[in-house]
């Protein structure tokens, strides 16, 4: 599902990111990105939300190459691939609702079907009685389980995640991460960068680790 | 993984598509104008200026298209004026201008007594005292000429002219068509040079729209960026900004159109009553119908192409660096 091949990311200011990358994801398993702050993690999930190219090397997810994919149609590949960050990067001004129903107004999907599967995302994060809250009326950890709704609302194969619970206390990780392997039952890709490695140990599943730019461990399937 | 991907693969079908793309249209439209109406001073300010922008070219297409059917009016008038010598009877007149009939050059001739004309003069008003003052009539008598129209262009009225100053009644000829020909010539002018001031404010207007929508644009940088990550179209992002420089295009023209048509409505009073000074039954005429078409048309393609100017120079859609 998700594949890179001798990828080399390099900035001009800090040099280089990644160095050399190879691994494979099958399609449904949920993995582990683990290493300190700057070991390339959020380079990786950059590089496979096509937010930024690769260097040098090919990554090729959900059956395309990202490399020779056209101008037009990364907004299409985008819709496959749902976005988590740690800062959750929702709208303050929309509310939980319409925060969520975004990925589908964009994919133009009628109003029905939107508030049909919007509720429907909001019920799996637990967040259906606050549709109509603003995203600074919430929580952190809420706050979190609407980006994550938002990820999800248009069913895509692959979740990324990037330090989802980076702000968040042990319990409400906890609660995140078990709200990911639910995904993870129901055959969703999973890529979850985060330096919890408590909680990554305690979850057993396969575990790659970066280290200044390099994949010094990969602990394939559990 | 199957299952979710046939799942997936349940969205719109084909024969729904163009419902939901008018419809998204229709929606981002309203959006639009709704987030206009959300920050009404700035709205309304650049509708203001791009309002005013268009109304003066608007306004000087209004005045030079009246003062051209008031000069239309004054077509009707005799080509030429000629007087008589004072020693000249009305029983001369008649037969003079039985006789000027029968040249090739003149289609019909009027002839003005000098009652009529002493009549007409004092039905002008203004000059009631000065003609109370005076015993005798002192008008002379006047043959309004109106050539036959080969004879009618300049040149030819002059050749004209100097043949009737030739007959021993003549006084003096004064030609009215020749003023009033500079007079079209001069409105031309002022026709063209106002077609002028509408393109260079019209580059103004697209200056203006440009601009707002560019401030739009940053004020709205962040929910690009999370749209253009949860898989918006170029085109997906880029419409709303297209249909505010549209409707910014449409307030700003119906604005112009307000302004010229109340301008209209508060000189029609004094124009008239100039007008009956002069027993004209002139009546100053709004932008018309094909006008305020093309008033309208012309803001909204200008609020168009200024948000598209400004869209395309600051929005680069989804492309990663």
């Amino acid at each position: 599902m998700i594949r890179f091949e001798h990828v080399f990311k390099r900035y001009p200011e800090r040099g280089e990111a990644l160095g050399n990358v190879n691994f494979e994801i099958q399609a449904g398993e949920m993995v582990f990105l683990t290493g300190h702050s700057g070991a390339g993690k959020s380079t990786m999930l950059r590089l496979i939300g096509l937010i930024e190219r690769p260097t040098r090397g090919q990554i090729l997810v959900n059956g395309r190459n990202l490399a020779t994919l056209p101008r037009r149609q990364i907004p299409y590949y985008r819709r496959e691939v749902g976005m988590i960050f740690q800062d959750h990067r929702l709208l303050p001004d929309r509310s939980v609702f319409d925060n969520v129903a975004l990925p589908l107004v964009v994919a133009g999907v009628g109003q029905k079907e939107i508030g049909r599967r919007v509720r429907a995302a909001l019920d799996q994060v637990g967040l259906l009685s606050r549709e109509r809250a603003t995203p600074v009326a919430l929580s952190g950890g809420e706050q979190q389980r609407v980006g994550i709704a938002r990820a999800v609302v248009g069913r895509p194969p692959v979740l990324v995640a990037d330090e989802p619970t980076g702000n968040l206390d042990p319990d409400l990780s906890r609660e995140i991460f078990e709200l990911f392997e639910r995904f993870h039952y129901v055959g969703v890709t999973l890529l979850i960068a985060t330096h919890d490695l408590n909680l990554v140990q305690s979850m057993r599943h396969r575990t790659i680790t970066l280290d200044a730019g390099r994949l010094v461990n990969d602990t394939g399937d559990w | 993984m199957a299952t979710q991907r046939t799942r997936r693969r349940r969205g719109p079908r084909l024969l729904d598509l163009p419902g939901i793309w008018l419809s998204q249209h229709w929606q981002t439209a309203l959006e639009t104008l709704g987030r206009l109406r959300e920050t009404p001073l700035p709205s309304a300010m650049t509708v203001a200026v791009i309002g005013i922008s268009l109304a003066l070219p608007a306004a000087l297409y209004v005045m030079t298209e009246n003062l051209r059917t008031m000069a239309g009016g004054w077509d009707q008038t005799a080509a030429i004026s000629l007087f008589l010598r004072f020693e000249a009877d009305d029983t001369h007149a008649e037969r003079l201008s039985q006789d000027l009939t029968t040249w090739p050059e003149v289609a019909r001739v009027h002839l003005i007594t000098r009652e009529q004309a002493l009549e007409e003069f004092r039905a002008l008003g203004g000059f009631e005292e000065a003609l109370e003052q005076i015993t005798n009539n002192p008008l002379p008598i006047v043959l309004a000429i109106y050539p036959t129209p080969t004879y009618a262009a300049p040149d030819r009225l002059e050749l004209l002219q100097n043949k009737l100053l030739k007959l021993p009644e003549a006084d003096f000829a004064r030609m009215d068509t020749l003023w009033l020909q500079r007079f079209q010539a001069i409105l031309d002018l002022v026709q063209s040079g106002s077609l002028l001031l509408g393109g260079l404010l019209g580059v103004g207007v697209l200056l203006i729209v440009g601009n707002t929508i560019r401030l739009e644009i940053l004020n709205r940088r962040i929910e690009i960026e999370i749209s253009e990550l949860v898989g918006a179209t170029a085109a997906f992002i880029r419409r709303p900004f297209l249909y505010a420089g549209a409707w910014y295009g449409l307030l700003g023209g119906t604005t112009a159109w307000l302004l010229v048509t109340l301008s209209v409505l508060l000189l029609q009073q004094p124009v008239s009553r100039l007008a009956s000074l002069y027993r004209s039954e002139f009546q100053l005429s709004g932008l018309g119908f094909a006008a305020t078409g093309i008033t309208l048309g012309a803001s909204i393609l200008l609020g168009l192409v200024g948000s598209w100017i400004a869209v395309n120079r600051h929005l680069r859609g989804a492309e990663p660096q």
